[in-house]
């Protein structure tokens, strides 16, 4: 039943709405290790894309990030995540990324 | 019912899983050092954890476990000569020399800040790792991993690019790419302190990776930034770089792009190359002489991997996010999909046996590989991995490019 699950998250745009429960959080948590990981480093230290660290991030401005992730960069290989993620699911993600992901 | 016999017989083996073998790796070690050969071994990267699975593909099985291995998020491996070293490249910039047989790390170094792949000398003398941070490569005495110098990626006074796409050539060379300067380098190491490096420029906007032809010819990066790929002839008395494909997206708006396109590893089949369209669920076709288009073939999502079986007949294509949990066989001669198969999510990479007959397959999220037949596509194995991502056999060691 797991890897059903995880298999249906990994296919399906993710549109929940409404605030994020833990098991999406967990989910988001993943794609930003796993997926934004194979661009930025699965510890967030950079690769082809930037570092994603909070001493790189922590002034920033979270909507700002949010926006980034979910419209790109044009230009660069940063995608839009819109379609996928959701606004609340973005901004969750922009101020995880600011905290620092847990080891 | 047959795979399940089979799956209980490796269990019971004291060295057959990766738990066991964790627990009693110097128990292994002996018995493997004594009876093994190292050409049907090969590695399983399991990146979360920063380990290895060292793994046997004539059985198949899970060997022994090599732990400590630092970050190995996009992690790639080449092997020795002789096969029985792997050389792992770390996202970390580790750079680390694994004795297959032994399960150990011989001599590990921390050679930058961030880096992307290596290769391996014609000769098995000299390792070559591409780094990220501080852009460019280095290259390192292949028995002691001592340092032999570094070719600074420094295409404007003080400014360095990110380098990718790394291959060896033959002539104790290496081929890579610069992603922020549009640059292709050839650098000749016959003289490893002192490589001689030719520099091509204007190459196309962003190359993200590169391969080269199992002949150590043909040269191709792929280019993020525009529609097409940069091709050079290596035999050619005066390689320059020249586009191919151009114009392959027609102008049209290109979908996301989720994970970016891996060309080693790639796919030539007979007289054509196979390869990925950025942003796009289509694998380009082009005549390998020409290198003119001659074909297309819609498949299931972005490509990320196209890779041939070892006799060219068929190609194995896996995809990026979100639709990365299906794999597709093309047929190179009718260039249709023939066959499709979901091992489940988060498929990542792919490693044929030397000659063909089976493939393996890393499916990240549901932490396990597949070992597919590749004549019925019948699954004959799966083995427990955490987090799989690259598989790499050693059987590599004989190749150029890879």
């Amino acid at each position: 039943m797991v890897v059903i699950a995880a298999s249906f998250f990994h296919v399906r745009p993710l549109r929940g709405q409404g605030p994020l429960d833990q098991v999406r959080k967990t989910e988001l948590e993943n794609l930003v290790r796993q997926d934004c990981g194979s661009c930025h480093g699965m510890t967030m230290k950079g690769g082809l894309g930037r570092s994603l660290l909070p001493e790189r991030l922590r002034e920033a401005d979270r909507d700002g990030l949010a926006a980034i992730i979910l419209d790109g960069i044009p230009g660069t290989p940063m995608p839009p995540w819109r379609g996928l993620l959701t606004e609340a699911e973005a901004a969750w993600i922009a101020g995880r990324l600011q905290e620092g992901l847990a080891k | 019912m047959k795979r399940r016999a089979f799956l209980g017989g490796v269990a019971g083996l004291a060295c057959g899983t990766a738990a066991a073998a964790a627990k009693k790796a110097s128990a292994c070690e002996g018995v493997e050092a004594a009876l093994s050969g190292t050409g049907d071994l090969g590695l399983i990267v399991e990146r979360a954890d920063g380990s290895i699975l060292v793994v046997n593909t004539s059985r198949p099985q899970v060997v022994s476990k090599v732990e400590n291995l630092g970050d190995l998020s996009h992690a790639s491996a080449v092997f020795s000569r002789d096969q029985r070293f792997a050389y792992l490249f770390g996202r970390d910039g580790g750079l680390s020399k694994v004795d297959l047989v032994s399960a150990r790390i011989e001599t590990r170094v921390i050679q930058a800040g961030n880096s992307i792949g290596g290769a391996i000398s014609d000769d098995g003398t000299i390792i070559a790792v591409a780094n990220y941070e501080p852009g460019g490569v280095r290259l390192f005495d292949a028995e002691t991993l001592a340092p032999l110098t570094e070719i600074a990626a420094e295409y404007a006074p003080g400014v360095r690019s990110k380098t990718v796409g790394i291959a060896d050539v033959p002539g104790r060379r290496f081929v890579f790419s610069l992603y922020d300067a549009g640059e292709i380098w050839i650098a000749d190491c016959a003289n490893p302190s002192k490589p001689a490096v030719q520099r091509l420029k204007n190459i196309g906007r962003l190359p993200y990776d590169g391969l080269v032809t199992p002949s150590g010819r043909h040269y191709f990066a792929g280019l993020f930034g525009e529609d097409g790929l940069a091709h050079v002839d290596l035999w050619a008395p005066e390689p320059e770089a020249r586009k191919i494909l151009v114009g392959y997206g027609k102008g049209e708006e290109k979908l996301p792009v989720y994970k970016m396109p891996h060309l080693r590893g790639w796919a030539q089949a007979g007289d054509r190359l196979l390869l990925p369209a950025i942003g796009r669920h289509e694998v380009l076709v082009a005549d390998s002489r020409t290198l003119d288009e001659a074909g297309r073939i819609q498949v299931h999502g972005q490509p990320v991997f196209i890779v041939a079986r070892p006799d060219g007949r068929h190609a194995w294509v896996i995809f990026a996010h979100p639709r990365n949990d299906t794999v597709q066989v093309i047929d190179t001669v009718a260039l249709r999909v023939i066959h499709e198969m979901r091992p489940g999510p988060a498929v990542l990479h792919m490693e044929f046996t030397p000659r063909g007959h089976q493939v393996w397959i890393s499916v990240r999220d549901a932490d396990r590989v597949d070992v597919y037949d590749t004549q019925t596509f019948a699954k004959v194995a799966e083995l427990p991995a955490r987090k799989p991502s690259g598989i790499f056999f050693t059987a590599r060691a004989q190749r150029i490019g890879m």
